[in-house]
């Protein structure tokens, strides 16, 4: 098991929006966009099992989530987090004198975390905003 | 016995698909069934009608980080306070309420010198920017339906983001000349992942992620048969950009459709500055347009209202009396991320979730205020929280499909006993804050 420097884009899935109408207190919207999909290839690299958690980290902070299969794939060297907050915890504020956050292409690092718990959203925005006082 | 009300608008998506049936009880308060609709959307219908999973009720945010329930007009109160007492206050989100609401929202923006944003800010802002400074040769959605044969989707997945686009408009419908539907039409999709709707794709452009900008430029290079260097261009064979550039100048009618794969990676509004110009270049050869794939059902509307009342779409700046617009300053995670505003105000929007965790960090220091029926990571942050109506659900409203056509949203069911509308809200919020303002 080694951690792998990978590059890291986020969007809508059909899972998402579903879950995300259906509340995202619900474990359902954790279960469709608490993940990082990734390529076979990478999984190999990182060198873990399929559906098991990791943890993303980026410049910007960091975020437990499972790591699943790409479902739509092949991509090697890009994984994809599905927009919501766990994608946001490692994302790029960056904008470029834009206004837009840079929210694909975002250089990450995943280590396989299989001890630790992947929070619901609500529990995760709180800790990312109330943990550190 | 039940009832069947047809040719409901969806409020989901920016496709605001028009043919929904809903199926309620015979009293009108429960749904039970919805026809035509993508998974989203009945699931939005479905979710709404289930009252059992909301709050009805305003709540306010106690120190332990539980909530307890408070008045309609204890909540406007403390809105209109909080407005009217802050120096430079946000306003933003807009894009999941009708433009009735966002009217109401804005006589409130100019009286307290509030920055007034929509979730653009996230998704189409910088197309915005780019349609200033290039213009825009666009068409409606039907014009696509019935004459298109051309089709790009260039860093966009309707396949999950507007599940029906495809069916409605872009892939399969048959048209007045478009007769053979999916047969006669060439798609061509332009995304780093082999996607759903790339599946779907006579071409699939692997574009490497980040690069769209020089994929752009070497098509419209391609299209105007001049030679390309190099054997692969942003991870394209050059063959296949010389066959899509060929592919797009052999149609009647093209359309390219784009979404935040452009948007959101880096050359931002530089790559579609490019995407329109391509457009442009194209209809040297054929009929070409260019459509923005619009996020919520009504961020379209967002923009035309502010644009009719201050003049600019997105990220208006009323801090000093007057519009001022600059979107790298006066856009929402800019000040955010310079700790300049002193107070939140998010309706029909989750930045909680949709935006990056530095700025989400800075709305939990901030006075706030959620207005959303659903209980989101937003929600959970603020200090007072205002559950409504949904729009297009429990109450009608004029929104605007991603092709800047207006349609009116229909009422379904009724809303829980006693629930405030948006409008409702913020017309209280509105009247309490000339009073405060008078004084």
């Amino acid at each position: 098991m080694s951690a792998i420097s990978i590059n890291l884009i986020s969007g809508r899935t059909i899972q998402q929006g579903v879950s995300m109408e259906g509340g995202k207190e619900t474990d359902k919207y954790m279960k469709a966009c608490g993940i990082i999909e990734i390529d076979e290839s990478d999984f190999k690299r990182l060198g873990i099992m399929k559906n098991t958690n990791v943890k993303v980290k980026s410049e910007f902070g960091e975020v437990v989530v499972k790591a699943v299969e790409a479902t739509q794939g092949p991509h090697p060297g890009v994984a994809f987090i599905p927009m919501g907050p766990w994608a946001n915890s490692v994302t790029s504020p960056e904008t470029y004198s834009t206004g837009m956050p840079t929210f694909k292409g975002v250089p990450i690092t995943i280590d396989p975390a299989d001890k630790e718990k992947v929070l619901n959203s609500l529990e995760l925005v709180r800790s990312k905003c109330w943990g550190d006082q | 016995m039940s009832k069947t009300i047809t040719d409901v608008i969806c409020p989901f998506c920016g496709t605001l698909c028009d043919d929904l049936s809903v199926v309620t009880d015979d009293e009108g308060k429960k749904i039970l069934s919805v026809e035509n609709a993508c998974a989203i959307g009945a699931e939005k219908f479905l979710h709404a009608s289930d009252h059992s999973h909301r709050v009805t009720r305003p709540r306010r945010l106690q120190e332990d980080g539980s909530f307890v329930d408070i008045t309609y007009e204890e909540a406007i109160e403390y809105t209109a306070q909080m407005l009217a007492n802050a120096k430079k206050p946000s306003m933003y989100g807009w894009s999941s309420t009708n433009c009735e609401s966002q009217s109401v929202g804005h006589e409130i923006a100019e009286l307290c010198g509030a920055l007034v944003d929509n979730t653009a800010a996230v998704c189409h802002g910088t197309t915005l920017v780019a349609v200033q400074n290039v213009g825009i040769p666009s068409c409606t959605l039907g014009e696509v339906k019935n004459r298109a044969d051309r089709i790009i989707f260039w860093g966009s997945n309707p396949a999950h983001g507007h599940p029906r686009h495809m069916s409605r408009y872009s892939i399969f419908p048959r048209g007045y000349f478009t007769g053979k539907g999916q047969k006669q039409r060439k798609i061509i999709v332009v995304d780093p992942r082999c996607t759903d709707t790339s599946s779907l794709a006579d071409v699939h452009l692997q574009v490497e992620q980040g690069q769209d900008y020089e994929l752009l430029q070497a098509l419209r290079a391609a299209v105007r048969g001049q030679e390309l260097t190099g054997d692969i261009i942003a991870g394209v064979p050059k063959e296949k950009v010389y066959e899509a550039a060929e592919m797009l100048k052999s149609g009647r009618f093209g359309v390219i459709f784009f979404g935040m794969g452009v948007t959101q990676s880096l050359g931002k509004d530089h790559n579609i500055d490019a995407a329109i110009m391509l457009t442009n270049d194209l209809n040297n050869y054929t009929k070409f347009s260019i459509i923005a794939m619009r996020g919520h059902y009504n961020v379209t509307g967002s923009g035309q209202v502010l644009g009719w009342q201050f003049g600019f779409p997105y990220s208006v700046d009323l801090s000093r009396g007057f519009a001022r617009y600059n979107p790298g300053e006066t856009g929402t995670i800019e000040l955010l991320k310079r700790k300049e505003i002193d107070a939140m105000f998010v309706l029909g929007s989750d930045p909680g979730a949709h935006f990056p965790m530095q700025c989400v960090k800075e709305i939990s220091k901030l006075p706030s205020v959620a207005i959303d029926p659903h209980i989101t990571p937003t929600s959970a942050i603020c200090k007072v929280h205002v559950p409504v109506a949904f729009v297009g659900v429990e109450v009608g409203g004029n929104c605007y499909r991603m092709d800047n056509v207006p349609i009116e949203s229909r009422k379904v069911v009724e809303p829980p006993e006693g629930m405030m509308t948006d409008q409702q809200f913020l017309e209280g919020v509105l009247k309490r804050v000339k009073e405060l303002k008078a004084n």
